[in-house]
């Protein structure tokens, strides 16, 4: 016998209240009504902090994360303080960011757009990183900076030199501490005509990807104002390790400089071997044939050795600099770590506190909140002298310097002597430079 | 005619790296019907070899020296390596200077050894499983080698520069009755490329002129019978795969004063040995070396103005285009034999 009493009616009923039952956490969860991507509602704020940790920038990669590491240590009240205490902005008060404490994950670019992009795309949705920052190449810079606009958080952008980063491809949710190369061109050039004056042959090997070109179109358009003449520029593939055979054709080309427009594994190894074939020692109708490194790194200069003596280049900074910011934040890096920090993992740090005190001084981590107060934020203290966040294309504008690989180095990390600091405005142009062209900051998007 | 020289010149140097690793995938392919994916990584291996003994020879001491400051304005530590102490500033500098040729003398049983240990802990079991599954695991056994080494030494490539005597380069257009500066060529690289050519020539005479060799070389042809014959053929081979091993680590420790070594080198240079040993004939080793000549000339004269302006690209894919080319016409590769890998 059977008690079988289920109608239509009880089925629909049931059901309703089953539903909503299911629906409720979702309803009121606090996604939902949260007024901007990962929100921080409890007591603490997560930052992304995506740097390469395997592959060839992977040293570089552990540069930035010891000096995130050290602005959160910093931020959270620990340590001596480093740069805050020089910051000319004073909202940071060392207890976290808006009295969160302040914590964070990791990814791993492995210099690679998709990599990094996912592994952002993770921080962001999984661990609920409210801004992301770091990396050290301009095509990975770029394709995080898109996921991070569409997904409503903050890009603090670390290493990353093309114009594109703040030119065409520019993002409201994006902003860059790091100079690019139209900078290093305007910073070498009358470096560039003292030494080897105006009348020359130049040569240039361009790794083929965005930086690259960037770089040898700035240096070109420098170089040619000049009075310089390029007799050629090859585009060398990423993954090339034995430039021998480009190196090669220089030999016989009539060119008396040559432009290594590499980073990296890139430049240590073209470098190397322009060495090796005598390029250093060769000479073009009785003057010296020159080499120059347009974008030089501590770390790849230890790389190349002795290599690159006399080799000029210009670098964002430089742990030598006798500023009161430079220096509190190299005795901070370097009692902790026991070595002098890089241009990679200063730009890393400065990031961060300024991520930090816009937020502090926005009252907010809406992502629209924190670039209101980035755009056009004049600020001092962080080791570069006077710096502008341009509001128009988020490009930070500041003194650049450029360096020499040194000819008697005192110790392993002595390796490039600054030859000048290049002022501010000698490498300011204006936003509507043509190099720069072609991108749309738009609409900064809170997400959620 | 200079131009055309110095590009032949720097073929033969890129292809005598090619035709050494490619000699060493082509004997164990040969013999132990294995396809070797971690042979990039033995090349990687020996090049760290010099690395290491680099790093061993500056071992040193630490005196501080209050006359001087480091970065943080402490008194500086300075550096005294032991063997300059022991020996005097300058045997000890001479010592140091020489740490790639000296570190070929530890290199060649080391390699020895890690090839024999690779062989019987790991790829003997292999043997009988499909390609594919030999080329998962020794490809996977090169990525556990590389991130060890970069665990040790990091990501940065580290100099390993030769002997200052043989730094620089040598005008070669002179010798030849061109003007000066003519064909300037560096002097390491004519060395690697006589070496090559030296261990080439030494592999040959191996398998050519020993009983081992030639044992080596029947059961290369018929594994079975020779076995039948009941002489132990896979210990043979087995001390082959480590004369594999051993060839690639030489190409390494030489390898590294022409371009800093970094835990990656092995892999940037895998892809082109197989194209190379795949254009040569599976398992010829007449073929590997001659391929790897003829790719790397090939390579040098697609990376050269001329080639860059007419076919801009040219140089990225030219490998490959041959690569393709030989197959189509010679699905064999230049020297291969019938039926290997046609099963």
């Amino acid at each position: 016998m059977s008690n079988n009493d289920v109608t239509r009616r009880r089925v629909l009923k049931t059901g309703a209240v089953a539903g909503a039952g299911l629906a409720l956490p979702t309803i009121f969860t606090a996604q939902s009504v949260r007024a901007f991507t990962n929100e921080p509602t409890g007591s603490s704020v997560k930052l992304g902090f995506n740097v390469p940790q395997t592959n060839a920038y992977a040293d570089e990669g552990a540069d930035e994360l010891r000096a995130y590491e050290l602005a959160v240590e910093h931020l959270n009240g620990g340590g001596d303080g480093g740069m805050m205490n020089t910051f000319s902005s004073k909202a940071l008060k060392g207890n976290g960011i808006l009295g969160k404490k302040v914590e964070f994950v990791t990814g791993d670019t492995q210099t690679k757009s998709d990599a990094a992009r996912a592994s952002a795309k993770s921080m962001i949705e999984k661990d609920g990183a409210v801004m992301i920052t770091g990396g050290s190449s301009s095509g990975v810079a770029i394709a995080v900076q898109g996921l991070c606009q569409d997904a409503g958080v903050i890009f603090m952008a670390g290493l990353t030199h093309s114009n594109d980063t703040t030119g065409k491809d520019k993002k409201a949710n994006g902003f860059r501490h790091f100079f690019n190369t139209e900078m290093s061109g305007s910073a070498l050039a009358p470096i560039l005509e003292a030494n080897y004056g105006k009348d020359r042959r130049a040569y240039h090997l361009t790794a083929d990807y965005t930086w690259g070109w960037s770089q040898e179109n700035s240096i070109r358009n420098y170089t040619e104002a000049l009075g310089w003449e390029t007799v050629n520029a090859v585009k060398t593939p990423l993954a090339t390790t034995d430039f021998s055979s480009y190196i090669a054709p220089v030999l016989n080309s009539g060119a008396d400089v040559l432009v290594l427009n590499h980073y990296g594994g890139n430049m240590v190894n073209s470098l190397t071997n322009a060495v090796q074939f005598g390029l250093r020692d060769k000479q073009v109708e009785g003057r010296n044939f020159e080499i120059i490194v347009p974008l030089y790194s501590r770390l790849m200069a230890r790389g190349a050795g002795e290599n690159v003596k006399g080799i000029f280049g210009s670098t964002n900074w430089h742990w030598s600099l006798s500023d009161a910011g430079s220096q509190a934040f190299v005795k901070s890096f370097g009692e902790k770590y026991g070595f002098p920090p890089s241009q990679a993992a200063h730009t890393c740090y400065v990031q961060t506190l300024l991520y930090a005190d816009a937020v502090e001084r926005a009252g907010t981590f809406n992502p629209c909140g924190v670039a209101e107060a980035l755009e056009g934020f004049d600020f001092d203290g962080l080791g570069n002298g006077p710096t502008l966040y341009r509001a128009e294309d988020h490009q930070c504008f500041k003194d650049v310097l450029v360096v020499k690989g040194k000819e008697n180095p005192t110790s392993e990390f002595d390796l490039l002597e600054i030859v000048e600091v290049t002022p501010r405005a000698q490498v300011e142009y204006a936003v509507d430079h043509p190099d720069f062209a072609g991108g749309d900051l738009g609409q900064c998007n809170p997400g959620a | 005619m200079d131009a055309i020289l110095l590009q032949i010149l720097n073929g033969l140097d890129k292809g005598s790296a090619y035709a050494l690793i490619a000699l060493g995938l082509t004997l164990i392919f040969g013999t132990l019907g294995v396809v070797n994916f971690a042979h990039g990584a033995l090349f990687m291996i020996g090049a760290f070899c010099a690395v290491t003994l680099q790093r061993v020879l500056n071992l040193s001491f630490v005196t501080i020296d209050e006359a001087q400051k480091d970065f943080l304005g402490n008194p500086l530590k300075v550096k005294t390596p032991y063997v300059e102490a022991w020996f005097g500033p300058e045997t000890g500098a001479a010592i140091i200077d020489w740490a790639v040729p000296l570190a070929i003398l530890f290199t060649i049983p080391l390699m020895l050894a890690v090839g024999y240990v690779m062989e019987r802990g790991l790829i003997k079991h292999f043997y009988k499983r499909p390609h594919a599954d030999q080329i998962l695991v020794t490809f996977g056994l090169a990525i556990v080698l590389q991130e060890v080494v970069k665990a040790f030494y990091g990501a940065n490539p580290i100099q390993t520069p030769p002997p200052d005597v043989l730094q620089g380069s040598l005008d070669l257009g002179v010798m030849v009755g061109f003007d000066p500066n003519a064909i300037i060529y560096p002097i390491w690289r004519l060395i690697y490329f006589a070496f090559s050519v030296l261990i080439i020539g030494g592999v040959f005479a191996f398998l050519q002129f020993t009983t081992f060799g030639m044992v080596v070389r029947a059961g290369m042809a018929d594994r079975e019978t020779v076995g039948l014959l009941g002489i132990n053929i896979d210990r043979r081979f087995t001390i082959m795969f480590g004369i594999a091993a051993a060839v690639a680590g030489l190409a390494g420790v030489m390898y590294g004063p022409l371009n800093p070594p970094n835990y990656h080198m092995g892999m940037d240079f895998l892809v082109l040995s197989f194209v190379v040993v795949v254009v040569g004939g599976m398992g010829s080793l007449p073929g590997a070396v001659l391929a790897g000549f003829l790719l790397g000339i090939l390579e040098s004269f697609a990376s050269t103005t001329w080639a860059t302006t007419t076919i801009p690209g040219i140089n990225q894919i030219i490998i490959y285009l041959v690569a393709i080319i030989v197959l189509l016409t010679r699905p064999r590769g230049l020297m291969g034999r019938k039926g290997v890998m046609e099963d």
